[in-house]
């Protein structure tokens, strides 16, 4: 019988979605007992959220004011210590869960699957390389911890549960190492959709020339309900904060609508993308190969494009 | 001696358009162009600026693999790495196994730093860098766009999906690179001249007391799923009425 932990990412007293796509993961092993574990100086909020989601049947809280921010080398060895006598431990492929469960794992000496985008049994996974150019079907032994992330773009999020899961209190008793300090971190726009789960995004790439220009998008944007993500080109040029950044080393999205912007289509932008539903191209170059995975595509120059979609969508 | 080890993994060079064998039983990889993992380039640049600012005296380069890998340790001789490591070993490996590997190699180097790049262009895997601070029991400051060393501790920004992080590590610690951290010099040639002198050491992974493994085996691999051919539209009006015929504006 299989038994997961999976880690709850959370910022600022709310649970963060991608806590939720982890559990539909891991629903999909037959029969798994699936628990989620919130690292916090104050876990309750985060719990209680957690404990809504169907599937889950205990969620474990370790209230520690070292735990306020969530440093790998913190969390690591408490988790670890929690971890022991599951089958499986989930983190999500965010930033967060990436540089926790390597470490985690490597506490388990247990192997990880990184980046799993479907799942085909207890021990059998498969996963993107090479930039989502193969993706391959990975098997661990029966028996063998497995550690892995989940690549939140490929599952949607767990519906809301009938009843809420118990909640309980742990005190891992590993020391927690004091090599490692926060110090800041830059604020989070709070005003438009997370790009990360916003339904619809609108994104820019190189072709804008400036981070002044991309005010046009946030505009659009803004009218849309949409949230905003450049291409690793437009980052690059300081067009646009890296958090905005989606492909291979951005993030992974899968919106509803996904309308690109004089973004040529590299391989690595394209994996951030693939799983939206609508994707929508406009570069001024027909033979870019956006237009090769783009559902409508307009040979066009985004700065007369952009304002005349605004007005028809603003004419509504 | 305040030493930065540096780790390098010959991968398939980045413009290579990869392809799936027909029977599914690997990546097509004759022939094709080998190359530093552009994360690892990043991360000896960073190591290099490091020892040229006074801060470190000597940058060495390890890999893990078969004897091809020398070539890309060459390389980085000529980058400028004072010394390069080479774990010779055939079998497959994954990345828990190359931080055991690495562990032996800094118990005999003492770094004040170990930098890995933040994930290989191949296995897309991004779990050495984490594991192998683990192991150590030192600090990890991962997807690092900026370094600053300060005596004893180092201040890291990490690239993070809310945006920029701060961290204060205690030094020895593991660094993994992001893509923006900086960008690698090119080698020159009078460079790899010289880096034919330099030493490159080889050693086998049994005298490190470390027997490789794979424990998660890739038992099968597939091309990735195609999208269903799209349409072109003719201006923003047939754009726009499209978009709403689908509910999406």
């Amino acid at each position: 019988m299989s038994k997961i932990l999976i880690v709850a990412e959370h910022q600022s007293g709310k649970l963060n979605p991608a806590t939720a796509k982890c559990v539909q993961c891991a629903s999909q092993i037959q029969g798994a007992e699936i628990h989620v574990v919130v690292f916090a100086a104050d876990p309750v909020a985060i719990a209680n959220a957690a404990a809504q989601i169907a599937g889950v049947t205990e969620v474990i809280t370790v209230a520690n004011a070292a735990h306020e921010h969530p440093l790998a080398a913190c969390i690591a060895p408490q988790m670890a210590e929690l971890a022991r006598g599951y089958t499986h431990v989930f983190g999500p492929s965010t930033t967060f869960g990436k540089d926790l469960m390597p470490r985690v794992a490597a506490l388990l000496d247990a192997p990880q699957a990184s980046d799993i985008m479907a799942v085909e049994s207890a021990t059998r996974f498969r996963r993107p390389i090479y930039a989502g150019n193969a993706i391959i079907t990975v098997e661990v032994a029966a028996g063998t911890t497995l550690v892995a992330t989940v690549r939140t773009a490929s599952f949607d999020a767990a519906p809301a549960a009938a009843t809420a899961a118990k909640i309980s209190i742990a005190s891992p008793t590993a020391a927690i190492p004091a090599h490692t300090r926060f110090v800041s971190v830059s604020a989070a726009r709070s005003d438009r959709p997370d790009l990360q789960t916003a339904k619809k995004v609108v994104s820019g790439g190189r072709a804008l020339g400036s981070a002044d220009n991309f005010k046009i998008l946030y505009q659009l944007a803004d009218r849309m309900g949409a949230a905003v993500g450049a291409s690793r080109a437009a980052v690059d040029a300081g067009y646009a904060p890296n958090d905005m950044q989606v492909g291979q080393t951005g993030k992974i999205i899968a919106p509803e609508l996904y309308i690109a912007f004089g973004i040529s289509g590299a391989i690595q932008h394209l994996t951030g993308i693939k799983d939206a539903r609508t994707i929508v191209a406009i570069n001024k170059d027909a033979e870019a190969p956006i237009f090769e995975v783009a559902d409508y595509g307009l040979v066009g120059d985004l700065f007369e494009v952009v304002p005349a979609f605004e007005k028809l969508v603003a004419g509504q | 001696m305040k030493r930065i080890l540096v780790s390098i993994k010959r991968v398939v060079d980045y413009n290579v358009r990869i392809r799936v064998k027909p029977d599914g039983t690997g990546v097509i990889t004759d022939g094709v162009k080998m190359s530093v993992n552009p994360f690892d380039e990043i991360a000896l640049e960073e190591a290099l600026r490091i020892k040229e600012k006074g801060l470190a005296e000597e940058v060495v380069a390890v890999s893990i693999g078969p004897v091809d890998c020398q070539q890309q340790l060459r390389t980085a001789l000529a980058m400028g790495a004072d010394r390069a490591v080479h774990i010779q070993t055939d079998t497959a490996i994954d990345p828990g196994s190359a931080a055991k590997l690495m562990l032996k190699v800094i118990e005999r180097e003492q770094p004040m730093l170990a930098i890995l790049g933040k994930q290989a262009i191949d296995d897309d895997c991004n779990q050495t860098g984490q594991m192998l601070a683990a192991l150590w029991g030192r600090p990890q400051a991962t997807f690092a766009s900026k370094v600053e060393i300060h005596g004893e501790t180092a201040q890291v920004t990490r690239e993070v999906d809310a945006g920029l992080e701060v961290l204060e590590v205690d030094l020895p610690a593991v660094i993994t690179t992001d893509l923006r951290l900086n960008e690698p010099r090119y080698v020159k040639l009078p460079d790899i001249m010289k880096a034919k002198k330099k030493p490159l050491d080889t050693i086998d992974p049994a005298t490190l007391g470390v027997s490789p493994t794979e424990r998660l085996k890739a038992v099968k691999f597939d091309p990735p799923s195609q999208r269903s051919k799209g349409v072109m539209v003719k201006d923003v009006g047939e754009l726009f009425t499209a978009l709403r015929g689908k509910g999406l504006v």
